[in-house]
């Protein structure tokens, strides 16, 4: 039964990638990636992420289709018939995603319990959290506090990328028409 | 604004429950999945179905552009600050067990307080971004409406 549900999600993110790459129409291409993250927060769901889960379907089915809506607005709706020949761009695709492909051949097995990630500082974190953190989520202990530099180093990186899009395009409309 | 009345009864009953979630994910992250990043952005998420409803002006009187100012690098100091706190205490950097005076509650204390700073920087930059972009994209057809009707009298959009 799993099995049917994994290979009908799978197939219709595939649907939804290619639909979305051969849209001419911006807002409905816009609308199909939402799609696709949906469907991907339902995939990292069935591969109990559930944190995962919701920050795709709340930053990327959410969020960043609202955010391209909103860039829409700055542009215009239809796609620009290209006049490069496909060929080199999917040639460089091709390559790339073969190289990929080929990287993950050394890789572990899914769920592999002797693969490096689990036998390295893994069963540390499984055995002594409870006692060390006392925090029932090891999720939380490990990101808040195992790992709390990464963690303080990716706010660090949204405050960053909060402060570009400031210095960029400002905020509100104060200037302009000077009604505040 | 006067229609879409389904969607703006819809919207206020459910941001309400949005706003709650964000704030039950970022307390009972230390229980359930979920966090400061999470929360921040489920927040984030009602703010902005706000503004997308009632309009950019209603949800900037809602939110105040300097408070989200403000809360963007309050939650980087936050977070850095209980980093601080742990050196003054005669840990090291960010390390929780001398935040309180057994080392379980420290964590717990300093857990808490780390994601409350995720949860504000996270929150409020994608608030600003949104606002940003939106601001912008009315900004730029208000100045089209100006110079087409050339009395500048046209600057409501919605």
């Amino acid at each position: 039964m799993s099995v049917v549900i994994d290979i009908l999600l799978l197939g219709l993110m595939g649907i939804t990638a290619i639909a979305a790459i051969r849209m001419k129409n911006l807002f409905a291409a816009v609308m199909l990636t939402g799609i696709y993250s949906l469907l991907s927060a339902l995939w990292f769901l069935i591969l109990d992420a559930a944190d995962v889960s919701f920050t795709e379907a709340a930053v990327g089915a959410g969020f960043s289709t609202v955010l391209m809506l909103s860039t829409l607005t700055l542009t215009r709706s239809a796609e620009k018939p290209s006049r490069h020949s496909p060929i080199l761009p999917l040639f460089v695709v091709v390559v790339t995603g073969a190289i990929l492909v080929y990287a993950t051949l050394d890789m572990p097995g899914f769920a592999d319990p002797e693969a490096p990630i689990h036998t390295h500082v893994a069963p540390h974190y499984i055995e002594k959290s409870e006692a060390e953190i006392g925090v029932p989520n090891i999720v939380t202990s490990v990101l808040a506090s195992y790992r709390g530099f990464d963690t303080l180093g990716e706010t660090t990186v949204i405050f960053t990328a909060g402060v570009g899009v400031l210095l960029l395009l400002g905020i509100g409309r104060r200037r302009e028409d000077g009604d505040e | 604004m006067t229609h879409h009345f389904i969607l703006r009864v819809i919207t206020k009953l459910l941001i309400p429950l949005i706003l709650l979630f964000a704030l039950y994910v970022q307390f009972h992250g230390d229980f359930g999945p979920g966090g400061g990043f999470q929360a921040g952005v489920i927040f984030a998420a009602g703010l902005v179905l706000y503004a997308l409803v009632f309009g950019l002006d209603t949800a900037s009187q809602v939110i105040k552009e300097w408070v989200l100012l403000l809360l963007v690098p309050l939650g980087v100091l936050i977070y850095a600050g209980v980093g601080l706190a742990s050196l003054y205490f005669g840990g090291n950097y960010l390390d929780y067990n001398v935040l309180a005076h057994d080392p379980v509650h420290g964590q717990h204390l300093g857990i808490l307080l780390v994601e409350l700073g995720v949860g504000v920087t996270v929150a409020a930059v994608l608030t600003t971004i949104f606002f940003s972009f939106a601001g912008r994209g009315q900004r730029d057809v208000n100045e089209v409406l100006k110079k087409s009707s050339g009395d500048g009298d046209a600057g409501q959009t919605s």
